[in-house]
């Protein structure tokens, strides 16, 4: 009976962060979009990851 | 073009920053609409394209809601030029003007959110239950028993509060206005069970329904998300078609200078200039130039109208052959998109307030629950109970009727019904829509641009000399004309090759002509080539010097399938009529030509509605199919409507559904799709209610367990949405022939 003790925390707290998880990627925007994410996944861009990070680090200051 | 931009820009520049700007600090951001953006590759090439054009910081399209949204410095360019430039690239672009922000996917955001804590809780919630359910079947002690109940408590109570505010917000409202609705019996049975429940917790007892709360919440809000998912979808595809309405105009100011202004930026008595081929943004009168307006949109005749000096233009026309200046009047009470919207709103009121399905459903069945609730309170308290026990037994018969499937019934059709329609590009934007649709008897249809394409066909290509077809062909290439389109069109189709002549003229109300070494041609009215019979009025006749003039006939053709979709609607039993804006000769040649019947030609928009509000007094469910300006309040008045996407856009707005093709059978569609739905709607009804009928009378002996109603809630609610679900495994025996079933 004791395993319940902690067994339920831990239980609780993995369910949390799936629930964390879930709230981020939708405040993150990435349900915004579900037939693009597919293809931006297979697609050879010469530019991995989100053009997000562009306007900062590629853009030369003008 | 350059110079347009680089004053455009400029000029913006001017207006934003008066002295020099701070580098690229101020980057503007715009979402621009890309109807034919359809795969990765189309996506990719989008942001390539706009990410290579000087002055953008950063390109992200949306592949699902067909747009991009850019970031640019407004110095370097602007909205237009990177539209432009998307034209370039091979897509269709325009800048979503009238779109406001991220509105509705905020709404839909939240219920998912609601959704996704409601989902953990239940999750949770269930694995506790499930160990108390089998811990009363074998040894769980009461304290454990106790403590799983009180966890549950903790994790229920936060997450009902939080995940089900959208029922008890909209229970609060109906109530407020003396209404009930659906989400009255939800509230009330979520409530209860949560409050009963703690209570029961607190005192050791068993009648603990934390789990069905928790699910009950769960799967309505899942009904609910589905709903509003599908009004975000639709609702995002209609602005799109409307983006590419939104026009710009060019404005001249009083120093004479152009600049370029949004369409509704423009105010009465600003002067426009209007180009060869654009559509006139306001209405207004000529004050310099004559040219032909086509004004197919408005009136639905199809062949231009020559307007001069002084005649007045409306806001929707296209000017077809030479550059025109004209005032705005926009503000005039008389204009006719005024009128228009007069008659629209008169006609909105009169339609009435539509009560739908499940809130037809909610009036029977919210006061049915509650009474059935009090008799059993009163029923054990007679048999002697105690009131404690019978209040337990009453709440009990209040959680297992909380209408779950009820409320899940008609979105999971819906959904699938929309999901289906989508595909074959109809767009169901009003919620009633296919309500409306089903009950349908009588479908009305406007002519010019729904019966037909909206612009001419030249009808005997194979009867000319291609030689004569190739030279009228070239000639045609340089006018904007409908006819002249239609023209290049037909030489196109018979493989001739078209060259563009230079030093040809163009006379609006006559027609083109030109010099060439074989002497002067001339292409245009029967006077233009010197003739005093003009024979039918959609003719274009060609002649070069010292030969026959050679005539070139035009109609409005049909849509290809016209004559069968009316035939197939006649076969189902529905009366078809036909309410033209055109002449008489014209609507009754294409009622002849489709079968229809009942031909009203010549009919004004208030007219339109007149005949819709005899038809109404009849009895009748009318279906109004229109595009034009003139249909737009018949389109309100009708009890559904349809419009095609090359409608006008007051005309998309007012309609309940768009079709998108050059087809008319989507029209079939969306009526078998209307009608099944609502089939399946009730069917769902029924699932729900024997649902109950099984549950209530054992609520009502008191012999419910929490199991019992936890499986009650589930079940039911897979029960419908799988029913619903066959809506759209249905579609590949439907699609072949969508049959209307016969009407009622």
């Amino acid at each position: 009976m004791m395993a319940l003790v902690w067994l339920i925390p831990v239980a609780l707290f993995l369910g949390l962060l799936g629930l964390g998880a879930f709230l981020w990627a939708l405040r993150s925007g990435q349900f915004e979009d579900l037939e693009g994410a597919s293809w931006r996944a297979i697609a050879d861009s010469e530019r991995p990851g989100p053009p997000r990070a562009r306007d900062e680090s590629d853009e030369p200051p003008i | 073009m350059d110079q347009a931009l680089s004053a455009r820009t400029s000029m913006l520049g001017a207006h934003k920053f008066p002295a020099t700007p701070p580098a690229s600090s101020e980057a503007r951001d715009v979402t621009l609409i890309v109807a034919n953006m359809r795969c990765g590759g189309c996506m990719a090439a989008v942001e390539k394209a706009l990410l290579a054009s000087p002055g953008v910081t950063n390109a992200r399209s949306n592949l699902a809601a067909k747009r991009v949204a850019v970031r640019f410095d407004p110095q370097r360019t602007d909205s237009e030029a990177l539209a432009n430039v998307l034209e370039r690239a091979g897509f269709h672009a325009a800048e979503a003007t009238h779109i406001a922000g991220e509105a509705p996917n905020a709404q839909s955001a939240d219920l998912l959110r609601r959704l996704a804590v409601a989902g953990f809780a239940a999750a949770n919630i269930m694995l506790l239950s499930v160990s108390v359910w089998a811990g009363l079947a074998s040894d769980m002690d009461a304290p454990v028993q106790s403590m799983f109940h009180w966890l549950s408590a903790l994790i229920a109570l936060p997450a009902i509060l939080y995940a089900a505010q959208p029922f008890f917000r909209s229970a609060r409202s109906a109530l407020a206005s003396r209404r009930l609705n659906m989400d009255v019996p939800i509230s009330l049975g979520i409530l209860l069970a949560s409050s009963m429940s703690l209570v029961q917790t607190m005192f050791g007892g068993e009648q603990v329904y934390f789990d069905a709360a928790i699910m009950l919440t769960f799967f309505l809000l899942i009904g609910r998300y589905l709903d509003e998912s599908v009004r975000v979808r639709a609702k995002g595809a209609a602005e799109n078609l409307l983006g590419f309405k939104a026009t710009t105009a060019t404005v001249i100011g009083e120093d004479g200078k152009p600049s370029r202004l949004r369409a509704r930026e423009l105010k009465p008595g600003m002067r426009v200039l209007v180009a060869a081929g654009e559509r006139i943004p306001v209405d207004g009168r000529v004050v310099s130039g004559a040219s032909d307006i086509d004004e197919s949109l408005i009136t639905g005749e199809t062949m231009p109208r020559l307007a001069s000096a002084g005649a007045t233009v409306h806001a929707g026309t296209v000017n077809t052959t030479t550059a025109i200046e004209v005032t705005a009047t926009a503000t005039d009470e008389g204009t006719l998109v005024a009128e228009i919207a007069r008659l629209m709103h008169a006609a909105e009121q009169a339609r009435g307030r539509y009560v739908r399905l499940a809130d037809r459903a909610a009036r029977l069945y919210a006061p049915a629950v509650h009474l059935l609730g009090a008799m059993t309170f009163i029923g054990w308290m007679v048999a002697g109970a105690g009131w404690e026990q019978s209040l337990t037994f009453a709440i009990s018969v209040l959680i297992i009727t909380c209408p779950c499937a009820l409320a899940l019934a008609v979105p999971a059709v819906q959904v699938a019904a929309s999901g289906r329609l989508f595909a074959a590009g109809v767009i169901v934007k009003a919620p009633d829509a296919l309500e409306r649709l089903a009950e349908v008897d009588t479908v009305v249809l406007d002519k010019t641009g729904t019966l037909t394409l909206g612009e001419p066909r030249q009808t005997d290509p194979d009867m000319i000399d291609p030689a004569v077809l190739q030279r009228a062909a070239c000639l045609a290439l340089n006018s904007r004309h409908p006819l002249s389109k239609a023209l290049v069109k037909a030489a196109h189709a018979r493989g001739l090759a078209l060259q563009r002549r230079s030093s040809v003229q163009e006379i609006a109300g006559s027609g083109l002509v030109a010099k060439t070494a074989h002497g002067e041609e001339r292409l245009g009215s029967a006077a233009w080539v010197g003739l005093a019979e003009g024979g039918q009025p959609a003719t274009l006749w060609y002649r070069r010097d010292g030969e026959t003039a050679v005539p070139f006939h035009f109609e409005d053709a049909l849509r290809s399938d016209a004559g069968a979709v009316v035939s197939e609607l006649k076969r189902a039993g529905y009366a078809v009529e036909l309410l033209s804006g055109d002449s008489h000769a014209a609507a009754n040649a294409a009622a002849a030509a489709t079968g229809i019947d009942t031909v009203h030609g010549g009919v004004r928009p208030d007219g339109k509605i007149k005949r819709l509000a005899a038809l109404k007094a009849q009895g009748r469910k009318v279906l109004m199919i229109g595009d034009g300006l003139n249909d737009a309040p018949a389109l309100a008045a009708g009890h559904a409507s349809l419009s095609p996407a090359s409608a006008a856009d007051i005309s998309q707005t007012a309609a309940g559904a768009i079709f998108q093709g050059e087809k008319l059978a989507p029209v079939l569609e969306t009526i078998a799709v209307a009608q099944a739905t609502r089939r399946m709607s009730l069917q769902n009804f029924a699932i729900a209610l024997a649902y109950n009928a099984l549950f209530v009378p054992l609520a009502m002996a008191g012999l419910v367990t929490p199991l019992l109603a936890a499986l009650a809630m589930s079940l039911s609610s897979i029960a419908v949405t799988a029913n619903a679900l066959r809506l759209r495994t249905m579609r590949l025996s439907l699609l072949p022939a969508a049959k209307v079933e016969s009407a009622p």
